[in-house]
């Protein structure tokens, strides 16, 4: 904490000290030209909110589905857990983002569907089927936490596998995996930013336009990790919050 | 005719290549109460969980009042089953962890479950911890909702695997009245357990079981005092010395 404050204070003064290094005057809310360009590098927050939230959202039901199978006792459901955790999870994001913006496309037309994958749906899907395969493990390892007594419990009163999982295992095993799921939904909301070089109009691609028409990088891109940060922060209080009331804070009886 | 509540004919089971039960022959009729005893490892734990299809066997029959069970079968709601490690939910209230199965189960409302959650609670002496988590309880406590929550499901017949097993010593009677009020209430009840006098005063039947086998069963009177195999005699020296 010192040193980060440290850190923070040397680059204030450094700020103030040197003009021919910083040059704040880009972004001076102050001045009317400063104030455009923070207005225009903030608007791309909506973007990458919306493109996170809904890719976390899908991933976190994507990879619920690919958990459950992995837990199954028989093999063949097994298999498919491990191909789909293993394939999906050695595909870089940057490549596998090409490849559904360039590529799928031309799949959907091989099969004579006009689907068009704009940038937000390609940034979208890819950020969640990337990400799926590390909540599917996320899910995995905190179902396989709940004690084998829980079930066997839940079947003794005629509940179903469903049942079992809707109100026994789930639960308790969600207010586990809290902490490693808000990590996967930080996770996210960095790795959004790849959505930039497919052109999504998001806080990377608001901050690169402005660096190639205003020629201040340092200051630009400072703002922008600014920005991921308090993002950052605030999903943090908020997964905090959350596992106050869920629980997750308190240690297992 | 009534058929028998159990009929266990012949049944293997193997964990892997280890063969846990060998050619087990159990009844149980209506209303009797057998004990089950033995050595741990020598698959009495098994025999119960057999029965209500916790695990699967390999050979042989199992008969619930004369149905035969299969693999493919759910496991019964009308068999109670009580374990040595309670086995509540935590994160639901005791009257939560009593209602889920009458209500999901058997589709009873919230209501009618509720009132029966509370008879029972009642029975097993703690209706004032209704809305109590189960970590808030004492072990013994614990122990009469796990058994609430079977008697619920209103089963024809309870399994009891050990159930005084994990507890401090000063709780296992209270545990074990429940279960003899339960016994002299007529409930067809196999119970695992090195609880003598419970079994002494309860059992209409003992079993005792060493390597997967029965070795020998007959009446209390009978095994208490004359056991006829020396290994029965030696576990039970062991057990009643103290």
């Amino acid at each position: 904490m010192r040193l980060f404050i440290l850190f923070a204070a040397l680059l204030a003064l450094s700020a103030c000290g040197s003009g021919q290094v910083w040059g704040w005057y880009v972004i001076d809310p102050r001045t009317a030209q400063g104030w455009t360009n923070v207005r225009f590098l903030i608007s791309g927050m909506g973007a990458t909110i919306l493109l996170s939230v809904l890719a976390a959202a899908i991933s976190m039901s994507v990879g619920l589905i690919v958990a459950l199978p992995g837990l199954s006792d028989r093999r063949g459901w097994r298999l498919v857990n491990r191909v789909y955790v293993e394939f999906i999870r050695s595909i870089p994001l940057l490549p596998m983002l090409f490849w559904v913006f360039y590529g799928l496309p031309i799949i959907f037309r091989s099969f004579g569907l006009n689907i068009p994958i704009d940038a937000f749906w390609g940034a979208v899907i890819t950020l969640a089927i990337s990400d799926s395969a590390f909540t599917a493990e996320i899910y995995r390892a905190g179902i396989q936490s709940i004690a084998r007594g829980q079930s066997e419990a839940a079947q003794t009163i005629g509940l179903n596998y469903w049942q079992t999982m809707r109100h026994v295992i789930l639960p308790q095993a969600l207010r586990r995996i809290l902490p490693p799921l808000a990590n996967q939904f930080i996770y996210i909301v960095k790795m959004s930013a790849f959505a930039s070089v497919i052109g999504m109009q998001e806080l990377t691609r608001r901050a690169n336009e402005l660096v190639v028409t205003e020629y201040r990088p340092l200051e630009i891109y400072s703002l922008l990790i600014v920005e991921y940060l308090v993002l950052v922060l605030i999903i943090s209080f908020f997964v905090r919050w959350l596992e106050r009331r869920m629980g997750s804070d308190e240690r297992a009886a | 005719m009534t058929e028998p509540a159990i009929e266990m004919i012949g049944v293997d089971k193997f964990f892997g290549d280890f063969q846990v039960l060998k050619g087990i022959d159990l009844t149980v009729q209506r209303g009797e109460k057998v004990v089950i005893c033995g050595p741990s490892g020598s698959g009495k734990s098994t025999v119960v969980r057999c029965i209500n299809r916790l695990e699967s066997h390999q050979a042989g029959t199992i008969r619930l009042n004369g149905e035969t069970v299969t693999d493919s079968g759910a496991i019964r709601s009308d068999v109670g089953m009580v374990f040595q490690q309670f086995n509540l939910f935590p994160h639901l209230t005791v009257l939560e962890n009593l209602t889920l199965g009458p209500i999901k189960a058997l589709g009873l409302s919230r209501k009618e479950a509720e009132i029966r959650a509370r008879k029972y609670l009642e029975r097993v002496r703690i209706p004032e911890q209704a809305d109590k988590k189960p970590s808030h309880l004492s072990g013994g406590q614990q122990q009469r909702v796990a058994i609430a929550r079977s008697l619920c499901m209103e089963p024809q017949l309870m399994l009891f695997d050990e159930p005084t097993s994990a507890l401090d010593p000063e709780m296992i009677s209270e545990v074990l009245d429940v279960m003899t009020e339960l016994a002299l209430d007529g409930m067809t009840m196999v119970v695992v357990t090195h609880e003598m006098g419970f079994a002494r005063k309860v059992a209409d039947q003992m079993v005792f079981m060493d390597a997967g086998e029965i070795v020998e069963s007959g009446t209390p009177a009978a095994f208490f005092d004359a056991p006829k195999s020396e290994r029965c005699r030696l576990f039970l020296s062991q057990i009643l010395k103290h």
